[in-house]
């Protein structure tokens, strides 16, 4: 009889195995990365299933820093988080370059995120997609807006809503007359600028509306019109616009946030080429451009133009002249003392009464 | 005489249910008074609304002279004694009598010697510090009543306090209760469905039924002269014969009972020509009487003997299958009946009463 | 095979369970929250003490978990006397069931709903601009009272439930003979009601406790700019800085602090930890 129970037991564990044996994709990305017609077509082409776990940077890096590594076969990181990360936790393996079709992308963002994401001579992702933080303005209270210091203009008082992490920081410090990434290698002249920050965000904080927490919440303050100068990203801006014409992603004038998402793979990834082929899959021009249309966010795929729809192309014209493009500042690869500085000053300032 | 309650046309509807119907009497200070019916007559709600638990439909009550209407529990001149006493268990036994003080801001020295003089005065001196877990059944009694008392009510009103207690303390309680009552001269309005209880302790005693009252009287009066069938019935033991009334002859009648048997006995006043009941008591019935001058006889067989001390009885059947109870006397005169035994059974005339038949209320 | 190798083959699923997922985990934390950098320190949980923003953090959070916790008890009190003894019993487990209800949604859902009643440009606002009893609309959202109201929100079942099960061991005769003894209805409450539920009390105060000085989403969503709760610090640190030691030594001080939180309640109001959870 007990015999019987532990056969039962085993065959039971050897089905569960079986029903395992499905070749799965997990990928750990950001919202709208993975679309789902995007997933159903992937599938249909490989027979390979796709798992999707929505998350941000900080959590990407927290649940892979957990299982040094394991549990998911790709993640997509922004491409200023990887290389430090990378040095501590050892949670990413090298990209192999020879898998990757480099033809399908833009060659210059290839090189910077590969530039950008060396550790001890090997790079770790290549670049999926990119935009920039800047302004989300609704133009019929707060016409003309167009620096980052609107954030803590009196005139906007109540009216005013930025997410408390790091791109509010620095786009402040711009705004301040500093380049913080040309700080970067300077620990206490950047911890002076934060100083200088804080106390600015800290007097300004009584015309603070609220500090949005995730996207929708932001969408919904601008869109019911209780926000009217906030921080956040172009895409969101430009759905905003969709809906009223007045809302518009405004890139300020002291340079909009240029950040790049990448692919990266965890150092103790199961299906390797799974997370290949789903990295080729996702820059092939009609796949690449399909998202873009979908998302709003402009793709690093090469040949994606003429798969990308035209409102979008309208929107990233309005918005994105030739100068300001140039005048973008990239975000480069973060050291991790200064996070940890940064962070300090996010509680004190969420703290300050 | 002075009144300590006064009812007067009290009636409490439920929907369209009358719990309490048109009831209506007195109660002289420092009496005791019982009401006793059986579960379900109305006799709680009648106490619920002395106490100012219900309200009442239409009537009115007035103790010691005031209309009581509107007068929420808490300020009514009246305590009472709950069935299974609610007695505070997270308190001590001195708390839960100084409870109803501390309420009315007395000064807290003044609890103490009140509290004190009133456990003394129930028989518990001492037991203050006690918790209400440690108490036997009469203790908690006695420490329910403490915490009324305490308080020097107008009325005290008990619900089949006795009720949980088995019946040896039961029987002791009920001397007690009465002692009590003659010791502090308040006024008891006592309701049980016990008739024993009722009638050893009560000055005076309202029998209920169906929301009214049948019958107000001394307990000897209930006994000895019911005023209706459900009183006699009721209120002790009775034999009972359904019948018909031949012939009316001022205070005595003549009845044929269903079984053919012809009696003469007393006359309640409605009784007249016509179906009739006859109740007569266990212990009016003579066994084999020696003179049968003027009185009732019959024959009847023992069927058992319910031996029960002074309060013995035989289980007697009449040729017709017809059974009744008959006192059997321990002055060992009917150590010779057994069961089986043919005997005749006699009765003085005075000792039955026949009331006409009515059809009972649904 | 003897019945007490039947015993511990089945047991032991669940002793694995508990270490390999309960215990092992937490001694990993508590020795990483001995340690920085440079080695072995105390140095995360001097950082609590020496650094006036996350002591005052957790100050902040305590007193209002306790004023949370005070509220809930107020609210819920009548709550449960309404459910246990005015209701009739048909109508109480529709009570009940409308208590429940609100939980089987998330959390998050719950915390949105009200975020779009209260918000400036909510239903409540619109409501209030439409039957004229407001001229502009003004934000409910983002304060701490909001917050305060949507915590209590959050714990009210779970300090109703422990005190409709004291509440129905409560025999009515007790209220109705304080009640003729002279006791006004506050004085009932006062003496009879609540000392009969205390250990419900006790035992919903600490679960209440534990739940909103453990909650994250609604300080964070309904709180205002100031609303910085512990958790969050503590998430912070895990997540935004990567300081994993810190992190845990938050926690656990977290974990230290709540206990003596707990432990000094009980004895201001004389109970046993064992007599509530019998």
């Amino acid at each position: 009889m007990k015999k019987k129970l532990v056969f039962a037991l085993l065959a039971l564990f050897c089905l569960a195995g079986v029903a395992q044996a499905q070749e799965t994709l997990k990928l750990l990305t950001w919202k709208g990365y993975a679309p789902q017609n995007l997933v159903d077509k992937f599938e249909k082409e490989t027979g390979i299933k796709v798992e999707v776990t929505y998350s941000n940077n900080e959590e990407m890096i927290a649940k892979l820093r957990a299982t040094r590594g394991a549990g998911f076969d790709l993640a997509q990181p922004s491409q200023d988080r990887i290389a430090s990360v990378q040095e501590q936790f050892g949670i990413y393996q090298p990209i192999d370059y020879t898998k990757i079709q480099s033809d399908l992308f833009i060659p210059s963002m290839l090189e910077a995120v590969k530039k950008n994401t060396q550790v001890g001579g090997k790079s770790y992702a290549v670049p999926f997609c990119w935009g920039t933080s800047g302004l989300v303005v609704n133009t019929a209270q707060a016409g003309g807006t167009t620096s980052w210091k609107a954030l803590i203009d009196p005139q906007y008082k109540g009216r005013i809503s930025y997410r408390l992490k790091r791109p509010v920081l620095i786009g402040l410090g711009f705004a301040l007359g500093y380049d913080p990434f040309a700080l970067y290698g300077d620990e206490k002249a950047y911890g002076e600028m934060l100083d200088k920050i804080e106390a600015e965000l800290i007097k300004a904080k009584p015309l603070v509306k609220n500090y949005w927490a995730n996207g929708d919440q932001l969408l919904e303050s601008v869109r019911s019109g209780e926000v009217t100068v906030a921080e956040g990203w172009d895409n969101g801006g430009w759905k905003l616009h969709e809906e009223n014409k007045d809302i518009d992603f405004v890139a300020p004038s002291e340079g909009a946030l240029g950040w790049i998402d990448t692919f990266a793979i965890p150092a103790k990834a199961k299906n390797v080429d799974a997370a290949y082929k789903w990295i080729n899959f996702m820059l092939r021009p009609e796949n690449s451009g399909a998202f873009t249309s979908a998302e709003k966010i402009p793709t690093a795929s090469k040949g994606a133009g003429p798969f990308i729809d035209p409102a979008f192309q309208a929107n990233f014209d309005r918005s994105f002249p030739q100068a300001v493009i140039d005048n973008i500042k990239w975000y480069p690869p973060v050291p991790a003392k200064l996070e940890a500085m940064e962070g300090k000053v996010l509680d004190r300032i969420k703290a300050a009464n | 005489m002075q009144y300590d309650l006064v009812i007067s046309r009290l009636v409490k509807e439920f929907g369209t249910f009358r719990a309490v119907d048109d009831v209506s009497f007195e109660v002289p200070k420092g009496s005791f008074f019982s009401i006793l019916g059986p579960s379900g007559c109305g006799k709680t709600t009648l106490l619920r609304m002395i106490a100012g638990f219900e309200e009442q439909t239409s009537g009115r009550i007035e103790i010691s002279g005031q209309d009581m209407r509107g007068v929420t529990p808490n300020r009514r001149p009246v305590n009472l004694v709950f069935q299974h006493l609610a007695l505070f268990p997270m308190m001590n036994v001195a708390e839960n009598i100084a409870f109803g003080l501390r309420r009315r801001k007395v000064p807290a020295a003044e609890i103490r010697r009140r509290t004190e003089e009133m456990l003394e005065r129930v028989g518990l001196p001492g037991y203050g510090a006690k918790r209400i877990h440690q108490l036997s059944g009469g203790q908690k009694q006695r420490v329910a009543i403490a915490r009324c008392l305490v308080l020097d009510p107008k009325l005290l009103l008990l619900d089949e306090p006795l009720g949980a207690l088995d019946l040896k303390l039961r029987e002791q309680m009920k001397v007690e209760l009465k002692k009590l009552q003659a010791k502090v001269g308040t006024t008891f309005i006592y309701i049980t469905h016990d008739q024993s209880e009722a009638l050893v302790m009560s000055d005076t005693v309202a029998v209920m039924n169906r929301g009214r009252f049948e019958q107000v009287g001394s307990p000897q009066e209930l006994y000895m002269d019911p005023q209706t069938p459900f009183v006699a019935g009721f209120v002790g033991d009775n034999n009972r014969w359904e019948g018909t009334v031949e012939e009316v002859e001022g205070e005595t009648v003549l009845i044929r009972t269903d079984e053919a048997l012809v009696f003469r006995a007393r006359r309640k006043a409605d009784a007249h020509k016509g179906p009739a009941t006859l109740f007569l008591r266990p212990e009016a019935m003579v066994i084999d009487p020696v003179g049968t001058d003027g009185l009732n006889t019959f024959p009847a067989v023992v069927k058992a003997i319910l031996f029960d001390g002074a309060n013995s009885r035989l289980l007697t059947v009449t040729p017709s299958g017809h059974e009744l109870l008959a006192a059997l006397p321990q002055n060992r005169a009917f150590d010779h009946i057994r069961p089986g035994a043919e005997i005749t059974l006699g009765w003085h005339p005075h000792s039955g009463i026949v009331f006409a038949r009515r059809e009972e209320r649904p | 095979m003897n019945r007490s190798g039947l015993f511990w083959l089945f047991l032991t699923p669940v002793l694995l369970w508990l270490f390999l997922l309960i215990v092992l985990p937490h001694v990993d934390l508590f020795i990483l929250s001995f340690r920085t950098d440079e080695g072995w320190s105390l140095e995360n949980y001097a950082n609590f003490f020496t650094e006036p923003i996350y002591w005052l953090t957790f100050v902040r959070t305590a007193v209002y978990s306790i004023i949370t916790t005070l509220l809930t008890l107020v609210v819920s009190l009548p709550v449960a006397f309404y459910i246990t003894k005015l209701s009739r019993p048909r109508v109480r487990g529709f009570l009940m069931i409308l208590l429940l209800l609100p939980f089987w949604v998330s959390e998050l859902v719950r915390v949105y709903g009200w975020m779009i009643l209260l918000r400036e440009s909510g239903v409540l606002n619109y409501l209030f601009l439409q039957l004229g009893l407001l001229e502009r609309p003004v934000e409910m959202l983002y304060n701490d009272a909001t917050m305060i109201m949507g915590l209590v929100y959050t714990s009210m079942l779970f300090m109703v439930v422990p005190l409709v099960s004291v509440m129905e061991s409560l025999d009515d005769s007790l209220v109705e003979a304080a009640y003729d003894l002279g006791a006004s209805k506050i004085c009932i409450w006062r003496t009879i009601i609540i000392p009969h539920c205390k250990p419900g009390i006790t035992s919903g105060a600490i679960v209440v406790f534990m739940l909103v000085l453990g909650n994250y989403l609604t300080p964070n969503l309904m709180g205002g700019k100031n609303s910085l709760w512990f958790t969050e610090q503590i998430y912070n640190q895990f997540i935004a800085s990567f300081n994993w030691n810190q992190g845990a030594a938050f926690g656990f001080l977290l974990l230290a602090l709540s206990s003596c939180i707990v432990w000094v309640g009980l004895k201001l109001t004389g109970q046993k930890l064992g007599e509530v959870a019998s």
